[in-house]
């Protein structure tokens, strides 16, 4: 019989939890300041182009709002499958899942070209549009997690907190589905236009978002002395490795269905084999370090039950999903559009060409302001709540 | 008594009248406005712009024509080489992969019957006007640029930085998304006998290398034209339909 789990937050005894807040309340203020002198300057000061009309910044948004689907598997695996090994860590699961939203939404806010019309876009909506329907998605799902979380929180609601946990659960799934259609809808691009886009981005939020939360988890730990016992890291590595090797299979039957068709060719060609960092990035972060390495530091049995393999595969995954979204928004976008076949194209507007990208500092720092603003957000609340549990210790259950 | 009741009458008639003078005021301008509107309005029903582009009758230099009439009419400047500069027409150069045929064309929106700049548009500031002209709206485009990824000729562009002299009739901002018009300040103020920049660069001397005019009235001259030597619809896999068509590829 488990015993439940005690909540407490965490102590700010030790100065690296202050030290590490300065840090990124740092980095969030200097996201700030290049978000405001991106929207002062214009997006000439990025590398974004009109060849490239999405860069890193979107890379990041899109990576955390993938990832905060994600982090709520744990919650979802405790609350709607019953798996108790999984109970203590559901409200910090549910947290995550806001915080990490938060972050990717205020990066996609301020990289708008008109940031000063979010009223705009609150007010007038084309419900034909992917990102009109994900508005509502993304706002929802932080109203209903919230609640989600409260329930879990407040010992007499927390029969109902099941019921929360599987709409919580449904509409992450809807709304990662609709993350992915923003790019599987756009017919018009040899790299996206893919119903399996969908699912591929609902599979990569379960892993980046685990990944996420087990480096936040150990984080938070480490930070106040707290201990995760081998059976639990066991555990987690386990269904990390199961998400990475569905990641997998995804990619495969990506590739696979567009190299069958012979006008993929030029497209695949340019991903797997010519596109100099796209193609680096496909083979060496994505696969190698993002797809094998975890599955060999999770299921090797050298490794099993160790703390610091967890979390090196949990960077691995991190590092993978980021380079496999680069490849998707940014390789995607390089190549060229394909508007006169059986022609060679030239014009003024860079027609026929692979276009170049080159980020700037000021697009880095708006996405590592997003990415810090999240894990700000997640290490106050834990702060002033009681998110985490007193130690991570699970029966065999 | 009958004085006051009198005086409480006479109260309550002033007050209705200038209630009713008010409430004319206020509506009166809006009523007239609207009107007014309805009578100026060249949203003619019924009616389809297009353009026909012969690609066999313009030369490099027509196409260069082109660029710079709608550059000139529009208030727009591309510097060369820029990646970031709007381009709201451009000169394609097309070499044939099999006989080794080389042309020049413009390229610029063509103004889809079903276009997905318009599907994707969040707030809806990306519309098709009745009469077919797909156009931003300045006020509520929001710089998102998922038009620009949703469209499949490159039509559009980011204004990504800030701009001064602009034409009164082409308003531009920095943040925005931008394309073609078809010149929708001339066919507001000249209807059916609207043509164009790029059209007028180059027919010149009878000459009709660029036709504009009502896809859907069967006796235009573009339709006649397209009837008797058909025009070929950019990615016609798509089933976009657009609006300007080529002849020639």
């Amino acid at each position: 019989m488990q015993q439940a789990p005690n909540y407490r937050e965490i102590s700010t005894g030790n100065p690296r939890y202050r030290i590490l807040l300065a840090v990124l309340l740092t980095l969030v203020l200097a996201g700030l300041a290049a978000a405001h002198h991106m929207d002062t300057e214009g997006h000439r000061i990025t590398g974004m182009t009109n060849q490239i009309v999405w860069g890193l910044p979107h890379v990041f948004a899109i990576f955390l709002i993938v990832a905060a689907s994600g982090a709520l598997n744990v919650a979802s695996l405790s609350s709607v499958f019953g798996k108790r090994a999984y109970q203590p860590l559901a409200r910090f699961s549910a947290l995550l899942a806001i915080a990490l939203l938060i972050g990717g939404l205020a990066i996609l806010m301020l990289d708008l070209g008109r940031p000063d019309r979010l009223i705009v876009a609150m007010t007038h909506y084309n419900f034909k549009s992917i990102f009109a329907w994900n508005i509502f998605l993304y706002i929802g799902f932080m109203v209903v997690v919230a609640v989600y979380l409260w329930l879990m929180m407040e010992r007499r609601m927390q029969p109902y907190s099941k019921h929360a946990g599987m709409l919580a659960m449904i509409w992450r799934l809807v709304l990662t589905t609709g993350t992915g259609s923003i790019f599987g809808f756009l017919v018009a691009r040899e790299a996206y236009d893919t119903a399996i886009l969908a699912p591929m981005f609902v599979i990569l939020s379960f892993a980046t978002g685990l990944a996420v939360l087990v480096l936040l988890l150990m984080l938070c730990f480490r930070l106040d002395g707290r201990e995760i016992d081998a059976a639990l890291i066991g555990r987690l590595g386990r269904l990390l490795g199961i998400f990475t090797a569905a990641v997998f299979y995804f990619v495969l039957v990506f590739h696979l269905t567009k190299l069958y068709g012979t006008q993929n060719h030029g497209f695949e060609r340019f991903i797997l084999l010519d596109g100099g960092i796209y193609s680096w990035l496909f083979w060496c972060v994505q696969i190698g370090i993002g797809n094998l390495l975890p599955l060999l530091l999770v299921y090797g049995r050298r490794w099993q039950g160790s703390g610091k393999a967890l979390a090196t595969a949990s960077a691995a995954v991190v590092a993978g999903g980021f380079a496999q979204l680069y490849v998707i928004i940014i390789g995607g976008q390089a190549f060229p559009l394909d508007i006169f076949p059986g022609y060679i194209v030239e014009s003024s507007f860079h027609d026929g060409m692979i276009a170049t990208y080159i980020p700037s500092l000021w697009e880095l720092l708006l996405g590592l302001g997003g990415l810090t603003a999240a894990m700000l957000c997640a290490l106050l609340v834990v702060r002033v709540l009681p998110i985490l549990p007193d130690t991570l210790r699970t029966d065999a259950n | 008594m009958a004085t006051d009741g009198a005086n409480h009458d006479a109260t309550r008639r002033g007050f209705l009248k200038g209630a009713a003078a008010l409430a004319g005021t206020l509506v009166a301008p809006g009523v007239f406005l609207y009107q007014t509107g309805r009578a100026s309005s060249s949203l003619q029903a019924g009616v389809r712009w297009g353009m026909l582009i012969d690609n066999n009758a313009l030369d490099e230099a027509d196409v260069d024509a082109c660029v710079d009439a709608c550059q000139r009419e529009n208030g727009w400047h591309a510097e060369p080489g820029s990646e970031t500069d709007a381009q709201w027409i451009r000169k394609v150069s097309l070499e044939d992969r099999t006989t080794g045929k080389r042309s020049f064309l413009p390229l610029m929106c063509l103004h889809c019957e079903n276009p997905p700049c318009v599907d994707v548009c969040p707030t809806g500031a990306s519309f098709k006007r009745a009469d077919g002209i797909v156009l931003v709206n300045k006020h509520t485009c929001i710089g998102c640029r998922y038009c620009m990824m949703a469209c499949p000729y490159k039509a559009r562009s980011f204004i990504h930085q800030s701009l001064s002299n602009q034409l009164p009739w082409a308003p531009r901002g920095k943040g925005t998304v931008e394309s073609c018009t078809l010149c929708v300040q001339r066919i507001d103020r000249d209807g059916a006998d609207a043509v164009p920049a790029c059209a007028e660069a180059v027919n010149r001397d009878g000459r009709k290398a660029i036709l504009f005019g009502d896809l859907n009235d069967p006796e235009s001259e573009i339709s006649r034209r397209l009837r008797e030597l058909g025009g070929t619809r950019l990615r016609a896999d798509m089933g976009l339909d657009p609006g300007v068509r080529f002849q020639g590829l």
